[in-house]
């Protein structure tokens, strides 16, 4: 693949669409083309502080906000949301899928001046996304070494086949690299760097006041012309949600990621002038909302109960009337944006029928006793968001017109992940499925038996089946990524057909930026992304 | 020197509770679910089982609780506060940071709402049951019954959204470098609505309490005796009254420092403050033990602290006390 045409395509791509945002936003300059501006402070909302800033150590859109702007991964996401490099120039597959080739980009250099070669790649690969980052220790799991013939080519070996296009749709999240002479000495978890990152990215850490604020400048010696725009990125570090809509009305930030406001919020600065409020620009950050069952209740572990619950929720009235535009009716495990894996809604449904519901309770034996009630059942929600909140109350209510009572039990982080799914004390859970581009990278496994215990978002419901073990399997090793693409439509189908976890709402994280920028969200993963061709215009 | 003994034995009685205190909450926070562990896997947003053993093991987890508690007070004793789960570095080295942003909220809000308590509580004595009384308690129990988190967020629409006067929140102004005299007020201006917010609750309790006090010494006969003396009014009111009266403020001053501690952590929370409160509630979100026993344990000594500051007080006002007694 020719790479560098390729990139100029899509800068050109870019620029031709930030034009035509512009001119929605200001009719006046309707003809003219508006250049891109050099200087200015962008203001960036921090709303949960994490313990580190490398990505190549932790994959979290906490950490990519910030170490995303300072550290490259070997490829990104393009508009489209195909693969496309950054600090890897080309690649290339041997047929039988068990030896990757990367080719580096020349003449780029870290911050404190060292030059980065395919060294930094291997003792990336091998000490950081192989035994430390999350999602990379499963996905590098049969990675046996990687070979640097030369300063710019990387050779990835694997045990096991490992498909080309997962490795791909994997890597904008789990191929941040980090400078080998920064952590070859010392245990790399406590390397004080983890604070003051590293990279080669167009933005160079200055300081991290903690609780406060986190300050990256530009990086004049950037390897792509004439970038960045940004004189400086201020992440302000905001627990508060409406603090942090206070402040954006205040003119004091200028980008809040990652729905970071309430909704009431994102619903009236949408409404501002002022400000962009969009779900574009986070396709690649889609989520579901699930219902988890605990097969070890004996009612749960029939598949009518599981239907039955499913079929007694009205999912579209909740989302008309509690997340508004910002979601949609989900139609299993892998979302519509997933261009490259998405079956369609072919696989089976549980459309809102109550009577269906009541009718599946009674042959699977539950006949409601002299209260109305059949069994009641403990529902823990996760803490992540309001969403999850409006959610499991929409749940409680809708099972007991069904006869089903339901009692809530909340947490915060935590508790959850430990009451869920270490110690298994659940009757019903309700969180996100994040989906990470490719079902191996982060779905599978909410599916796959044989999950160690405690492992969080993984299968402990207490199900297995060997039929969805194997197309599991099957799809990970597969190279042709047709035969892919139809076994996790059978994978769809599967999981559809047993509920073990039920994902009837698909939801993409919702931006609020301000007017003036220009060239945001145009890439599936831009929160995350370098901000290379970000600037305000005046 | 005499200070100095009595301080010594007031440090040596509080060792105890300091003690008692801190294995509580190291108990307490052992019935919570979960581990550090779990809530840092909750902020990655997954990790496999090996990670998560690996990481218990760097964080000292994979011991009985017993022997982690034992570990604690061992390093305890030798002032070790031990290392923060979240912020990779020392517990002391921390708290020290956050401490500034929190002394300086709580000794602004404290002294504006014993000050103007102490005015307005004085006014409505006077006037006891006439209008301004009616006025001043009305208004007072208007601030004690609102939420600090809405006051706040008022006071952010108002006056930075609005009129645009102060900032909406953070502890400086991050985009120009100031030093000197242009820091301090940088940082005073950030300190406003906070202080105000803060104080506004305190600010009523403070009132009523001077006016109750005021009203009670008022009637006693060393006020009749001075007004017989031929006397003016604002000379028993400042000279006589006012002194004695101020007996109960210092008490409550005393007890309110404690609790102004942990009362920040939703004005820190709502004005991006980075002091101990919002420290704490991390900490406990992210079950880093470490961090909030030390937390503790400096509150605490500053709680000891300040009482001992009361204790001297009472002396200096009502001469009938003496500090040893």
């Amino acid at each position: 693949m020719n790479s560098s045409r390729f990139e100029i395509n899509r800068r050109t791509a870019l620029l031709t669409s930030a034009a035509i945002a512009a001119n929605v936003v200001n009719p006046f300059r309707a003809f003219a083309q508006e250049t891109p501006r050099k200087g200015g402070v962008f203001n960036a909302h921090y709303g949960a502080e994490q313990r580190q800033l490398n990505p190549s150590l932790q994959a979290s859109t906490g950490v990519y906000i910030i170490g995303g702007k300072i550290q490259e991964n070997l490829v990104d996401l393009d508009a489209e949301g195909q693969p496309v490099g950054v600090l890897a120039e080309s690649w290339e597959a041997t047929p039988d899928g068990k030896t990757v080739t990367f080719k580096l980009r020349k003449g780029v250099t870290w911050h404190d001046g060292k030059p980065f070669t395919s060294e930094d790649v291997a003792f990336t690969a091998m000490n950081m996304w192989k035994k430390i980052l999350n999602y990379g220790s499963t996905l590098q799991l049969f990675l046996t070494a990687v070979d640097t013939p030369d300063p710019q080519t990387a050779i990835f070996r694997y045990e096991r086949p490992m498909p080309l296009n997962l490795l791909l749709r994997a890597l904008p999240d789990l191929g941040y690299v980090s400078a080998k002479h920064i952590y070859e000495t010392g245990d790399i978890r406590q390397n004080p760097v983890n604070l003051a990152p590293v990279g080669t990215g167009p933005f160079k850490f200055v300081k991290y006041e903690r609780g406060q604020y986190i300050i990256a400048d530009r990086n004049a010696d950037y390897w792509r012309p004439n970038a960045p725009y940004l004189d400086r990125i201020v992440w302000k570090v905001i627990t508060d949600r409406s603090a942090a809509a206070a402040q954006m009305e205040a003119g004091e930030l200028h980008y809040s990621p990652f729905s970071g406001l309430t909704i009431s919020d994102l619903a009236r600065l949408g409404k501002d002038k002022r400000f962009i409020v969009s779900t574009k620009g986070n396709e690649g950050n889609a989520r579901t909302n699930t219902l988890e069952f605990n097969f070890r209740r004996k009612e749960l572990s029939d598949v009518k109960v599981r239907r039955a619950i499913a079929h007694a929720i009205n999912v579209p009235f909740f989302i008309e009337n509690f997340l508004g535009d910002f979601a949609k009716l989900g139609t299993g495990p892998i979302p519509s944006t997933s261009t490259d894996f998405y079956p369609g809604a072919s696989t089976p449904q549980y459309p809102y029928d109550k009577a269906k519901a009541a009718a599946l309770l009674d042959e699977a034996g539950y006949k409601p006793a002299a209260g109305g009630s059949r069994f009641s059942l403990k529902l823990l929600p996760a803490p992540w968001g309001e969403d999850i909140s409006l959610w499991s109350t929409f749940i409680q209510q809708s099972l007991g017109e069904v006869g089903i009572t339901v009692e809530i039990v909340r947490n915060d982080g935590g508790g959850f992940l430990k009451q869920v799914y270490d110690e298994h004390a659940f009757d019903l859970a309700t969180g996100w499925h994040q989906y990470r581009n490719d079902p191996a990278v982060s779905t599978t496994v909410w599916y796959r038996s044989g999950q160690p215990k405690g492992a969080p978002w993984t299968n402990q419901w207490g199900w297995d089946d060997t039929k969805i073990d194997k197309i599991i399997d099957d799809a990970a090793t597969e190279v042709d990524p047709a035969k892919r693409k139809a076994l996790y439509a059978d994978f769809v189908r599967e999981a559809n057909t047993e509920l073990p976890v039920w994902m009837p709402i698909e939801q993409i994280f919702v931006t609020v930026i301000t007017a003036k920028a220009r060239n945001h969200s145009n890439t599936p993963r831009w929160g995350s992304s370098s901000w290379h061709d970000l600037w305000l215009s005046a | 020197m005499r200070i100095l003994s009595l301080a010594g034995r007031r440090l040596a009685a509080s060792i105890p509770t300091l003690f008692l205190i801190l294995i509580g909450v190291f108990l307490l926070l052992q019935l919570a679910p979960g581990d550090t562990v779990d809530a840092m896997m909750a902020q990655m947003g997954g990790g496999d089982a090996a990670t998560a053993r690996e990481l218990r093991r760097f964080y000292g987890l994979d011991v009985s609780v017993p022997v982690q508690l034992a570990n604690y007070l061992w390093r305890l004793v030798r002032l070790d506060l031990g290392f923060s789960a979240i912020y990779g570095k020392p517990v002391a080295a921390v708290i020290l940071e956050r401490l500034p942003p929190t002394l300086l909220l709580m000794t602004s809000a404290l002294s504006f709402a014993f000050f103007f308590g102490l005015v307005l509580g004085v006014i409505a004595a006077r006037g006891v049951n006439r209008w301004p009384d009616t006025l001043i308690s009305t208004v007072g129990l208007i601030f004690y019954a609102t939420p600090s988190f809405w006051f706040g967020l008022m006071a952010i629409v108002v006056f930075s959204i609005y009129l645009q006067w102060l900032p909406a929140g953070g502890f400086e102004d991050i985009g120009v470098v100031r030093t000197g005299i242009w820091r301090v007020l940088d940082i005073a201006s950030h300190l406003v609505l906070p202080s105000l917010t803060l104080g506004l609750i305190f600010l009523a309790i403070y009132l009523r309490i001077m006016r109750a006090s005021m009203l009670e010494v008022l009637n006693l006969d060393f006020v009749r005796t001075a007004r017989a003396k031929g006397l003016d009014e604002t000379r028993i009111i400042t000279r006589h009254v006012l002194r004695n009266a101020l007996l109960p403020m210092v008490t409550l001053i005393g007890l309110q420092a404690g609790t102004m501690l942990g009362g920040s952590v939703v004005v820190e929370t709502v004005f991006s403050l980075p002091g101990l409160g919002r420290l704490a509630y991390e900490s406990v979100v992210q079950r880093d033990l470490n961090t909030l026993l030390g937390i503790v344990f400096v509150s605490a000594l500053l709680v000891i602290l300040v009482n001992f500051i009361t204790d001297l007080l009472y002396a200096r006002l009502d001469p009938r006390i003496t500090a040893e007694s």
